[in-house]
């Protein structure tokens, strides 16, 4: 969307590539990344447009730059910036074991919800979220629907006749 | 934020207790809630943690809980325009807290796609938001466009455009109609719906269908325009803009419906920032972002329209933000309508683009080629991409994930309704219960999409 | 006093068509939308097409004063009690229409999240196919409801019966004796 790439100063001395239609996405480890997130909205990233996690547990392929650690799950987080008219995403990998990341919460209010619905629907948690707890499903289902471990819960197809006379 | 030693506090289970779920969906009484809990939701599930509204010292934590009530409003109720769930605490009429609850329409659809090819994608992405199901599909086709690296005919970007802003006219149609139910206009209602019909017949024309279309695939569109189209669209544009103006007589300026919009649910441009909010609720705080002539995409940057923004952020300003929205739309069709250039619509790609009808009958390789595009599908490279379009209620993105294969691997929707939603409990406080109903209506929530 | 007294505006007849007649021809459906289906729904009641033809336009909002449930969308799983909890509430006789593939049979949605027919939670009366049905579809529906209706038994109980008849054909449903009205013969 931007014919120059803007270089992201936040970005510095993290694996970056270039993806259409953002400015850069960065490989940020977890330590960083609310550190990161922080020098961006100091940079004029005003608004944190989406926050959602993958699961790479079945992945048939995946390439990931030098020196970035591939671990099962995968928050990426979208950033905006309406002042330079560009976008930026971070994806931090999190290992199946403890499945934990920073919240953005004290940075952008606006992620309380894209983080609940990301605990719900994948199961990673957020440190210092105020209140998470499932959004889309009811309260006491158990597992994490887009896991990949977690079938889609189809029941087969069956066909009956009308019972009773028509 | 001091609380009285005697005042004993019940806290709820917190962080982390079981696998399952933690804290709780619903809303508490004040004194089974968690202080640091009961602050945000009183500065008011605002959640807005240096916002001015969360002075601890404003918050009475200690108001009894005989003084106040909790009401529950939905998931089944008509004004809630769906399936969104309240609970509101109320002071007699006064709104205190508010927490949306949602989910009552989940429908697993981003689990559902990656059992679905790319090709088949579009069908399940449509039903999202099913005012607006035009959207859907050209954001899920443009994040597959961009990950398979085609370039789109002019024709069927020009046809995208035409079809998406009218889909435009047609959503905020509805929300016109709707939000005339809710404040007690049932004249608007009626006119709304008829409006919005002639566009849905014209949609029937094209498409198939009057919703839920799955016209705009991965690849260009299903079907060329019909014959005569320019004259279907141009009775549109000239009724729609025409009657236009009648809501405007019949609305505008009528005493009782500014009663209830004018300095009702107000939002500034730092909240809505900070909330994420996009769509007609940003604008009307005055922050001219509309991501068609920010960040065009298509060929937005080829028509010349106006971004409409208010001042006061009020249900006033989401209101006339919409009407003149509905305006705009119909010059960018007029363009269209003059400009639509001639040629193919959809790429002429071997890998994506099925065979013609007619080719099937009389050639084998065809016929093949057809079956292995819709029943195996296109494998689309690896990668990850996410694209954004401005849908009548805001940003609507698509965070698509490849592996390679022929179905996504990872499919997320950002819906604008679902993000817009966190302003609710904002607008709401302070405001009379009342004015609840029209303060959901002017947010327009589609719960299909705040669900998915 | 024999009845060649009475004036000659009168009509005699059972009771009971009486009654059946009454019932078809003031349904009053209870507003149920939940997804895309809704928004046909709510256009068939609009000028268009206009539903007031067949005295059903008041959509009422408290299933206490509705004698039809339309379930015009997808049924999740969260909102599945909530979909009983109303259908408990309204008073009987009342009817259910499965609006849209995905009330009758869970649709395209066969995962995790929805419920594979409403017929799993409720009985239904009439299933409405399509994806969304069109406004013409929702009413053939309910003329065909209506007809059930005026054809039927007064007296069925909910759930035994087979979900669409259209000629009253001689069925006796399991039900115990004490609560059927026996036909005047
Ligand atoms: S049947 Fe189709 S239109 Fe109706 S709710 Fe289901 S997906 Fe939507």
């Amino acid at each position: 969307m931007t014919t120059e790439n803007p270089t992201i100063e936040a970005f510095e001395g993290f694996a970056t590539v270039a993806s259409p239609g953002v400015a850069a996405v960065a490989f940020i480890p977890r330590e960083h990344y609310k550190s990161v997130v922080a020098a961006l909205k100091a940079d004029a990233f005003e608004m944190a447009s989406d926050v959602c996690g993958v699961d790479y547990l079945i992945a048939g392929a995946r390439t990931l730059p030098e020196g970035v650690k591939p671990e099962r799950f995968e928050v990426v987080t979208s950033l905006l910036s309406m002042s330079r008219r560009i976008r930026v995403r971070i994806r931090v990998q999190l290992p199946d074991a403890d499945p934990t990341v920073d919240s953005l919460f004290d940075l952008y209010p606006g992620t309380e919800a894209m983080e609940r619905e990301t605990f719900d629907l994948v199961g990673i948690r957020f440190a210092g979220h105020p209140d998470l707890s499932r959004i889309l499903l009811p309260e006491e289902w158990e597992g994490h629907p887009l896991r990949k471990d977690y079938g889609i819960g189809g029941v087969p197809v069956q066909f009956k006749s009308t019972p009773g006379p028509r | 934020m001091v609380i009285d030693e005697n005042i004993t506090t019940v806290v709820r289970p917190l962080w982390p207790t079981e696998e399952t779920s933690e804290g709780s969906q619903e809303l508490f009484p004040r004194k089974l809630t968690d202080p640091a809990e009961l602050g945000r939701e009183v500065g008011s599930v605002l959640r807005l943690p240096e916002g001015p509204t969360l002075d601890p010292t404003q918050i009475d934590i200690e108001r009894s809980d005989d003084e106040t009530m909790i009401i529950n409003m939905g998931p089944q109720h008509p004004s809630t325009h769906g399936v969104l769930r309240l609970m509101l605490e109320l002071d007699g009429e006064v709104v205190l807290r508010t927490k949306p609850i949602i989910g009552y329409l989940h429908t697993g659809m981003e689990k559902q796609a990656e059992a679905l090819s790319f090709i088949q994608g579009s069908t399940n992405v449509t039903r999202m938001d099913y005012l607006a199901p035009l959207h859907n599909e050209l954001v899920f086709s443009l994040a597959t466009e961009a990950l398979l690296g085609v370039e789109m005919p002019r024709r069927a970007t020009y046809i995208r455009m035409l079809m998406t802003e009218l889909n435009r006219i047609s959503s905020h149609l509805m929300w016109m109609a709707t939000n005339g139910m809710d404040v007690g206009s049932t004249s608007m209602m009626i006119y709304g719906f008829r409006e919005r019909e002639m566009i849905l017949s014209f949609f029937e024309k094209t498409t198939g269908l009057r919703m839920n279309h799955n016209y705009i695939r991965p690849g260009g569109v299903a079907a060329d325009l019909p014959d005569g189209w320019e004259d279907d669209v141009e009775v549109i544009c000239n009724t729609v803009e025409a009657r236009s103006y009648e809501y405007d007589d019949l609305l505008t300026g009528q005493a009782i419906f500014r009663d209830r919009m004018v300095g009702i649910g107000n939002l500034t441009a730092e909240e809505a920032l900070a909330l994420s909010v996009t769509g007609p609720l940003l604008r009307s705080t005055g922050v001219p972002w509309d991501l068609r002539r920010t960040m065009p995409y298509l060929a937005f940057d080829e028509v010349d329209f106006d971004v409409i923004v208010g001042t006061y952020g009020d249900n006033f300003d989401r209101y006339s933000i919409r009407l003149n929205e509905i305006r705009e739309s119909v010059k960018i069709v007029r363009q269209l309508l003059a400009n639509m250039p001639s040629g193919d619509y959809r790429v002429q790609d071997r890998k994506v683009t099925p065979p013609p009808r007619g080719r099937i009958d009389s050639s084998m390789e065809a016929l093949i080629h057809h079956f292995k595009v819709f029943t195996e599908g296109f494998a689309v490279p690896e990668g990850e991409v996410y694209v954004a379009i401005e849908s009548p209620r805001g940003e609507l993105g698509c965070y698509l994930a490849s592996d390679g294969g022929p179905k996504p691997y990872r499919m997320h929707i950002r819906g604008p309704s679902f993000v817009n939603l966190q302003a609710l409990p904002l607008l709401m406080r302070g405001g009379l219960l009342a004015d609840a109903v029209t303060v959901i209506s002017s947010v327009d929530p589609v719960m299909g999409e705040v669900d998915r | 006093m024999g009845l060649e007294d009475l004036p000659h505006n009168f009509l005699t007849g059972q009771l009971e068509d009486l009654v059946k007649w009454a019932r078809k021809s003031s349904m009053w459906p209870a507003t149920f939308g939940l997804a895309c289906c809704a928004i046909e729904m709510m256009s068939s009641g609009a000028a268009d097409f206009d539903l007031a033809r067949f005295g059903m336009e008041v959509f009422r909002n408290s299933p206490r004063q509705a004698d039809l449930m339309i379930v015009a969308g997808r049924v999740s799983q969260k909102m599945a009690p909530v979909l009983r909890q109303v259908y408990d509430q309204m008073m009987e006789p009342k009817w259910v229409i499965a609006m849209g593939v995905c009330a009758s049979t869970g649709g395209m949605f066969n995962n995790y999240a929805v419920v594979q027919g409403v017929d799993q939670i409720v009985p239904v009366d009439v299933y409405a196919p399509g994806c969304p049905p069109t406004p013409e579809t929702l009413m053939h529906a309910i003329l065909t409801l209506h007809e059930k209706v005026r054809t039927g038994e007064i007296t069925r109980r909910r759930g035994v019966e087979p979900a669409v008849v259209f000629d009253a054909a001689p069925w006796v449903p399991e039900v115990p004796s004490a609560v059927r009205v026996s036909r005047p013969s």
